[in-house]
């Protein structure tokens, strides 16, 4: 479970996060929600220590984040900030590889090999794992850095706008395997996203954010809600139930 | 490139180095070699060699390095004021400590590189411009500003025909008992190759390194005592060999990749083959006078640059 208590960011007299509490269940999806600005991505960073809080707790499990050993922690939390800044010339297999770093320092064992080869088969990535990242289109290196995450083999997984530019065949497939890790291998997965619509569709909870507050938080059908919505991004979004879906018109 | 390729060629290129020369020694006397003989070899040549060897090597793997570091292609020891300031250390310690024993001015010139690579990288983390030309240029510009400063001082204090001699790159004066110092080099390379996996890993970034648990802190700053002592002790016996810590890297990477686990040996010894090859031409081209390995370097080296440029450009490197 992931506790996070009273957190405070503030940069320039602006609390960029402000007072969030919330409490996030194992084996769940929860996708972060709201408009430019609202606080997700800084909230994110700072429960996967990337950046440092002002004050406030954050506890994984139990265990005081700030107070583990950030090599433990790699085994228990991995992060995925938007990707597209790595320029360096890696092939597919050797970015997978440095999953793995947190276990063996860069020795790969027999079992490091099986879980690279069992990654790449999840991302269905074997053809690609000796091509160079720079060769790649941006959904296929989307693909590869998720795989990397999976061979980290953490049972929390956060990720920073994973759609961010891919069209809607690649959006799909990447929410899809996301929704896979859930089920299937029961991890538990926070999301940062805009389109609310994919928030919808594909997660168990969420959690609307604006100015560094929550708005709302809970299950995702509660949470896609036109008076919700309204407060969130101050636009009149209508809701429509296709299927068991919700799903917002908002154009 | 196949390794093997690269290792026969430095065999072949280090047998020839050490039978090139104004006093004759030819393959076929090693087994008989007369005393005269025998002093050059161990006085002259071989430590030529050897310092060849190391300083290819140790500038080569520096630059990888600060490439790797500093997230940028173009940054080297000679692009980022690491050079200079080793320079200024040299000065400061032949004008500060007299009588100053090898080590005492090694010493001095790494603490001078340390923190001149240092104010480089904390500049480079305030820049929000991040362009790939923009920021060499900026530790071009932080180099010849200490450069200017080395020479001021030199001046003041009639020193300036002794810096010039570190100014060029220069193997001649090479003799055993005076270049024994380079000898440093060779443990900080084996920590460098100790450490390649993390570096590759923190070329990736702040982020990157910690979502795996690494201090990119530390590794950032073991590369950058790592630079400093190599930059210092090569400077400091051999003088200044331009470019070769920015073009051999670049070249290993066309077809090696950037991970470094991969990269470092080939870097290693392309970057001796590379300043052998530099020195016997160098050495034969105007025989029996000698022209010193600045001058070779830059000459080769800059063609070499301007062709990863243009190279750059159409493939987007």
């Amino acid at each position: 479970m992931v506790e996070v208590k009273n957190l405070l960011k503030t940069y320039n007299q602006k609390n960029v996060v402000d007072d969030v509490s919330l409490k996030i269940e194992k084996g769940t999806m929860t996708s972060f929600i709201g408009p430019n600005g609202a606080g997700k991505s800084t909230l994110i960073s700072i429960i996967t220590r990337l950046i440092a809080k002002d004050s406030g707790d954050i506890q994984i499990d139990g265990q005081d984040v700030l107070k583990t050993d950030s090599n433990e922690l790699a085994k228990k939390i991995s992060v995925l900030k938007q990707s597209n800044s790595i320029n360096l010339k890696l092939t597919v297999r050797e970015l997978v590889s440095f999953g793995r770093f947190p276990y063996s320092k860069g020795k790969l064992t027999k079992e490091d090999e099986k879980k690279i080869d069992e990654s790449l088969a999840y991302m269905e990535l074997e053809d690609l794992e000796n091509k160079y990242l720079d060769e790649l289109s941006g959904g296929q290196r989307q693909r590869a850095h998720i795989a990397m995450v999976i061979a980290q083999d953490t049972e929390y997984i956060f990720l920073d706008e994973p759609l961010n530019n891919l069209d809607m065949r690649h959006s799909t497939q990447i929410m899809k395997i996301l929704r896979r890790l859930v089920d299937e291998l029961g991890k538990t997965i926070l999301i940062v996203i805009h389109d609310i619509n994919f928030a919808s569709c594909y997660s168990d909870n969420i959690v609307a954010l604006k100015d560094g507050k929550i708005v709302k938080q809970g299950r995702a059908c509660d949470v896609i809600d036109a008076c919700v919505l309204k407060e969130l991004y101050d636009m009149d979004i209508e809701i429509q139930e296709i299927g068991d879906k919700r799903i917002c018109v908002y154009y | 490139m196949k390794l093997r390729y690269l290792i026969i060629l430095l065999v072949i290129l280090s047998f020839v180095s050490v039978f090139i020369g104004v006093s004759s020694v030819s393959p076929f006397d090693l087994f008989h070699l007369t005393e005269d003989q025998a002093q050059i070899l161990l006085v002259s040549r071989v430590p030529r060699l050897v310092s060849i060897l190391i300083a290819g090597m140790s500038m080569s793997v520096a630059g990888l390095i600060m490439q790797q570091l500093s997230r940028n292609k173009f940054v080297s020891p000679t692009t980022a004021g690491t050079l200079d300031s080793a320079r200024l250390g040299v000065l400061v310690s032949l004008m500060v400590f007299t009588a100053a024993s090898p080590i005492q001015r090694i010493l001095v010139s790494f603490g001078f590189a340390l923190i001149g690579t240092f104010i480089f990288m904390k500049v480079l983390d305030r820049i929000k411009f991040k362009d790939a030309i923009f920021i060499p240029l900026v530790g071009l510009m932080f180099g010849n500003i200490i450069s200017s400063l080395a020479t001021f001082i030199a001046y003041k204090n009639d020193l300036i025909q002794n810096m010039s001699s570190w100014m060029q790159g220069d193997f001649s004066m090479i003799m055993s008992g005076n270049y024994e110092v380079i000898y440093i080099s060779i443990p900080i390379m084996l920590i460098a190759f100790f450490y390649a996996n993390k570096f590759t890993i923190a070329g990736m970034g702040e982020d990157f390194s910690k979502n795996l648990g690494l201090n990119y802190r530390q590794v950032v700053n073991i590369g950058l005592v790592i630079v400093a002592l190599v930059t210092s002790s090569v400077v400091l016996t051999v003088g200044v060999i331009p470019f070769l810590g920015l073009i051999i890297p670049n070249i290993v990477t066309i077809y090696q990749g950037d991970h470094l686990k991969k990269t470092l040996l080939h870097t290693a010894l392309l970057g001796a083959i590379f300043v052998l090859f530099c020195d016997i031409v160098g050495r034969t081209i105007i025989y029996p006078y000698e022209i010193p390995i600045s001058l070779t370097v830059g000459v080769i080296g800059s063609a070499i640059f301007i062709y990863l440029l243009l190279r750059r450009k159409k493939y987007g490197l």
